[in-house]
């Protein structure tokens, strides 16, 4: 059976993606910065940096630290803001025939959904994520993201000012994150995305300093996947809506779990970082372990853990 | 189309100092591309831990494909790139960032300190191989004649008398190696100033140019996780306090010592 029989379509509301490999927000740039590495047309769909309605110059360095097995950033949020993205950076993608979801951030719900409205009436995107859960600004964010009403009001803000399918990305610094999906779902979304980074820390005992500029900042990397995956496995069982994983995942064993545990498509985040190919060759590896099992489609596989 | 990722072989690995070791890997497409000034990003083993890739300043490339970097031990990631043997390969992605930008028709003073040598020997190389400027001038620093001799020995074999300096008197001056920048001061000369190292270093050779009228290009270094311009993790800030950021992977390393603040 030749590759291309092979049915690695998933749905995400309106939106068909031609397979499930997707990169994280915040750690493919605007896609453009992999041109040399990865074929952007070949991904089910570019996430790009998260944009706000303002260009954001984000949090002061340092911005990252290595942990073990992992990563801490606080960024804070630095993005070109949706006119520049529009104007800039958005025609390249579409040059490439790359499909594209905008990942959109905001201080308040009229700005997530003066920014959802701006996209409306921007042609060939596929869909927005909706980041409610970057613990890096003190404003906004991990208010929406950790509170089930305040999640489900930008939620549904967002809906009402766009037809594009949105997915809601959600945060880990939550007690029950089954909780905050269904919250999302019923409020009208049409996928979940998850998980954003943890909320750690580093420091330095020889200067008893903070290792972050910003104190405390998002974990990322293999040392999360374990954590990503059982809530993914939680949300997975809670909704109906499909649900994207992202954690740590940096090989196509790694998004092969999370398809099992019931994501209908990934995305890749710091893999990127340490490997810049890693989408490719987990798409690749993804198809492979289809074939040698003798399935047809993507869906036998999604949900199919054993217990 | 460059930057490249390749698996590179390691053709020579040489152990110059206590915790200071030289790299050299072929990687054709790469040495072909690179301009000094420019990095790497070198990937420390297959595993998880450590995770991310290090930068690295390109030492010097050769018409026959070698490329060769400087690595100082400071951690477990560069302790395992400098116990990389012959025949073993590295994960490599570059050339990376900027170049410093030549200004031959100006007398060129190259500062450079500990393993901030690295990037101001294959700029002194393109120096002397293209039309040679008037004056070339190293002032190099480390913190022992142990770390520096192999360093400098390397500019003596292009021509060049380096002046030095080290922190322990062992070799040259005793003390910092912009004491001889002073020197330089009693020349009436268009000088340009090409420095890296210890930001303290950088950001005093900085002073000294601006107090000078001297052009001044850095080369900085900082925590970066991609090297591509995607983490937005290298931050620094610019000259304008209130304006955006620099990135060091995208914008330099090279900056001009009037582009960023000195904090």
């Amino acid at each position: 059976m030749a590759l291309n029989d092979l049915d690695l379509t998933c749905r995400i509301g309106s939106a068909v993606l031609q397979n499930p490999v997707l990169t994280a927000s915040g750690t493919f740039g605007y896609g453009q910065e992999y041109e040399s590495f990865v074929n952007l047309h070949r991904l089910g769909a570019v996430v790009v940096k998260g944009i706000s309605l303002a260009p954001r110059r984000g949090n002061p360095p340092p911005r990252v630290v290595e942990t073990a097995c992992g990563m801490l950033n606080a960024i804070g949020l630095e993005n070109v803001g949706v006119e520049r993205f529009l104007a800039e950076k958005l025609p390249y993608l579409r040059g490439m025939r790359a499909t594209v979801i905008v990942n959109i951030l905001g201080d308040s719900v009229e700005e997530y959904a003066a920014l959802a409205g701006r996209l409306d009436e921007v042609a060939g995107l596929a869909a927005i994520e909706v980041n409610i859960s970057c613990p890096n600004v003190k404003k906004g964010g991990v208010a929406f993201g950790t509170d089930p009403e305040m999640a489900a009001a930008v939620t549904q803000a967002v809906k009402g000012a766009t037809r594009l399918p949105v997915i809601v990305k959600l945060s880990p610094n939550v007690t029950d994150v089954a909780l905050m999906a269904r919250a999302v779902e019923d409020a009208g979304a049409d996928a979940v995305s998850l998980i954003n980074t943890l909320l750690g820390m580093a420091i330095d005992s020889r200067t008893r300093r903070p290792r972050l500029a910003n104190v405390v900042g998002g974990l990322s990397g293999p040392a999360i996947k374990p954590i990503a995956l059982r809530m993914v496995w939680q949300v997975a069982k809670a909704v109906k809506i499909p649900v994207i994983g992202i954690g740590g995942i940096a090989t196509a064993e790694d998004a092969l779990e999370f398809l099992i545990a019931g994501a209908s498509a990934i995305e890749v985040g710091t893999a990127n970082f340490v490997n810049p190919r890693a989408c490719e060759e987990i798409l690749a590896g993804i198809g492979a372990y289809l074939e040698a099992n003798k399935m047809t489609s993507l869906r036998e596989l999604v949900g199919s853990l054993a217990i | 189309m460059p930057p490249y990722q390749l698996k590179a072989q390691i053709i020579r690995a040489e152990t110059l100092a206590p915790d200071l070791y030289r790299l050299t890997f072929l990687a054709p497409d790469l040495a072909a591309e690179a301009k000094p000034g420019q990095f790497v990003m070198l990937r420390v083993g297959e595993g998880a831990d450590p995770l991310l890739r290090r930068p690295f300043s390109i030492h010097q490339v050769t018409a026959s494909g070698w490329v060769q970097v400087l690595i100082k031990v400071v951690g477990k990631g560069t302790r395992l790139l400098a116990t990389l043997a012959l025949g073993q390969t590295v994960d490599v992605v570059g050339p990376l960032g900027n170049r410093f930008s030549l200004h031959t028709s100006h007398h060129i003073c190259l500062v450079g300190g500990g393993v901030g040598i690295a990037p101001l020997y294959f700029l002194a190389r393109e120096l002397q191989r293209s039309n040679p400027p008037a004056a070339v001038v190293p002032l190099l620093g480390a913190r022992t004649a142990a770390e520096l001799r192999p360093l400098a020995d390397d500019f003596v074999a292009l021509g060049l008398t380096p002046r030095l300096a080290t922190d322990d008197g062992t070799l040259g001056h005793h003390g910092l190696v912009i004491a001889h920048l002073s020197e330089l001061m009693a020349t009436p000369a268009p000088w340009i100033v090409y420095c890296c190292g210890p930001y303290p270093m950088m950001r005093a050779v900085a002073k000294i140019c601006r107090e000078q009228g001297w052009a001044c290009q850095v080369s900085l270094e900082t925590m970066m996780a991609c090297g591509l311009a995607a983490c937005l993790g290298c931050a620094v800030p610019a000259a304008d306090l209130a304006g955006p950021y620099k990135h060091v992977c995208k914008d330099g390393p090279v900056f001009g010592a009037e582009e960023v603040a000195w904090l």
